[in-house]
């Protein structure tokens, strides 16, 4: 008993040397640094296209690298790949389980994986020779539902889950590299910056963590929100990290301050926060919302300077291209949008 | 036995608060400053923000004929 007592002190004395060293490197914030800054003037996108097809509610959209053709899955066990220019379905691709909650499109462009209660990912080839979209590896190990699942390569695959751990695969061999164990309720969502070199979770223990990929261990916790964290991205610099929560609001926080700069909240919004991304510049974030509405806010001044409103049910995905030309957005209504 | 785990668990807490703890930190003003400094470099390039003239919008369809 005597080890256990000294344990949680030395832990209690940790916590308070964290909050201490974040506080000792606050010698401003952010509203200060803006304050000189102009709000942008009021963003109005227009639905370009609308994604027809699906028929069930659409749980997960992922853009491919080339800002054309994008995958979206939907509770009507298909995953279909788009090209948003033309609206065309490129492939239609019939799941074995149509309990699906993510996808994603591998930067190459030769994949996608989904999964959700299966409790797996499977990874398909687009590029097969004979012209079909076959399954290629199913990764099971997950004892939770797959929430989340990101591709590194065509090699390595990222996936969060119900389970409460983070996994990066081997694709080729369908074997767990790394376990990512720290969270204390589900994982919700994960993301990847551009040097592949660590990841960022969100959870429903209410905090956001990065992840060493290679060292397999946790570097940084960031907590602050009041419920789940339901979506989570980089900010385009990589250096800060964005969140959307239950609590119906998004925070920032910069990853070399090891601290929140800024909450995006008001007091007319009471919702749940489903999805969350950053346009080319990080001066906007688009957030889903469980209202049925996208708010855009201006991501230094903190005030909300758009909306996009055209579903009729729940904002479930959004998703903006790497070119920044356009962002898309996925609900449960069956439909996707795109708008510039 | 429970016990046990429970001190495994504890120990690995621990261990992983001091990881946390021992994080390089930068000051506020400067990752604030740098935050807006790239959102203002690359504000030009963000179709989202300064809008995409329609010709080269490639989610609408051209209004008037090209001549190539």
């Amino acid at each position: 008993m005597g080890e256990m007592e000294q344990l949680r002190k030395e832990a209690e004395s940790l916590k308070d040397e964290i909050t201490a060293a974040r506080k000792a490197v606050q010698d401003a914030t952010l509203q200060d640094t803006v304050s000189g800054t102009v709000v942008v003037s009021r963003v109005q996108l227009k639905t370009r296209k609308t994604l027809r097809g699906h028929l069930a509610k659409i749980y997960a959209m992922h853009w491919s690298t080339d800002s054309k053709l994008c995958v979206s899955a939907s509770q009507d066990g298909k995953l279909i790949v788009w090209d948003s220019y033309t609206t065309n379905k490129v492939n239609a691709i019939p799941l074995k389980s149509s309990w699906v909650m993510t996808c994603s499109y591998a930067p190459s462009g030769n994949m996608v994986a989904c999964g959700g209660l299966d409790n797996m990912c499977s990874i398909y080839n687009l590029k097969a020779k004979d012209g079909n979209v076959k399954v290629m590896r199913e990764l099971a190990a997950h004892t939770g539902y797959l929430s989340c699942c990101r591709f590194l390569s065509d090699a390595e695959i990222i996936t969060s889950s119900g389970d409460c751990t983070c996994v990066l695969w081997d694709i080729e061999t369908g074997t767990q590299k790394t376990v990512f164990a720290g969270h204390t309720g589900d994982c919700m969502s994960l993301a990847v910056p551009l040097d592949f070199k660590t990841f960022i979770s969100g959870a429903c223990d209410f905090t956001a963590k990065l992840w060493d990929i290679r060292e397999g261990q946790c570097r940084q916790t960031f907590s602050g929100h009041e419920s789940d964290i339901n979506a989570i991205a980089f900010f385009p610099n990589g250096n800060a990290v964005i969140t959307g929560s239950d609590d119906a609001t998004c925070k920032l926080y910069d990853l070399r301050a090891d601290q929140e700069l800024i909450t995006y909240q008001d007091s007319s919004i009471m919702c749940g926060v489903t999805s969350i991304a950053p346009s080319l510049s990080g001066r906007l974030i688009l957030a889903g919302y469980d209202d049925f509405n996208c708010n855009i806010w201006d991501s230094l001044k903190a005030e909300r300077v758009g909306v996009l409103a055209g579903h009729d049910n729940r904002v479930s995905c959004i998703g903006v291209t790497a070119d920044g030309m356009a962002c898309c957005t996925g609900s449960w209504d069956s439909f996707l949008k795109i708008w510039n | 036995m429970s016990t046990n785990s429970n001190l495994t668990t504890m120990r690995r807490t621990v261990e992983q608060l001091k990881l946390e703890a021992s994080v390089e930190r930068i000051k506020v003003s400067q990752a604030a400053t740098e935050l807006q400094q790239y959102c203002l470099q690359n504000a030009t390039k963000d179709a989202l923000l300064v809008g995409v003239p329609t010709g080269s919008n490639p989610f609408r369809e051209p209004r008037s004929c090209s001549i190539f």
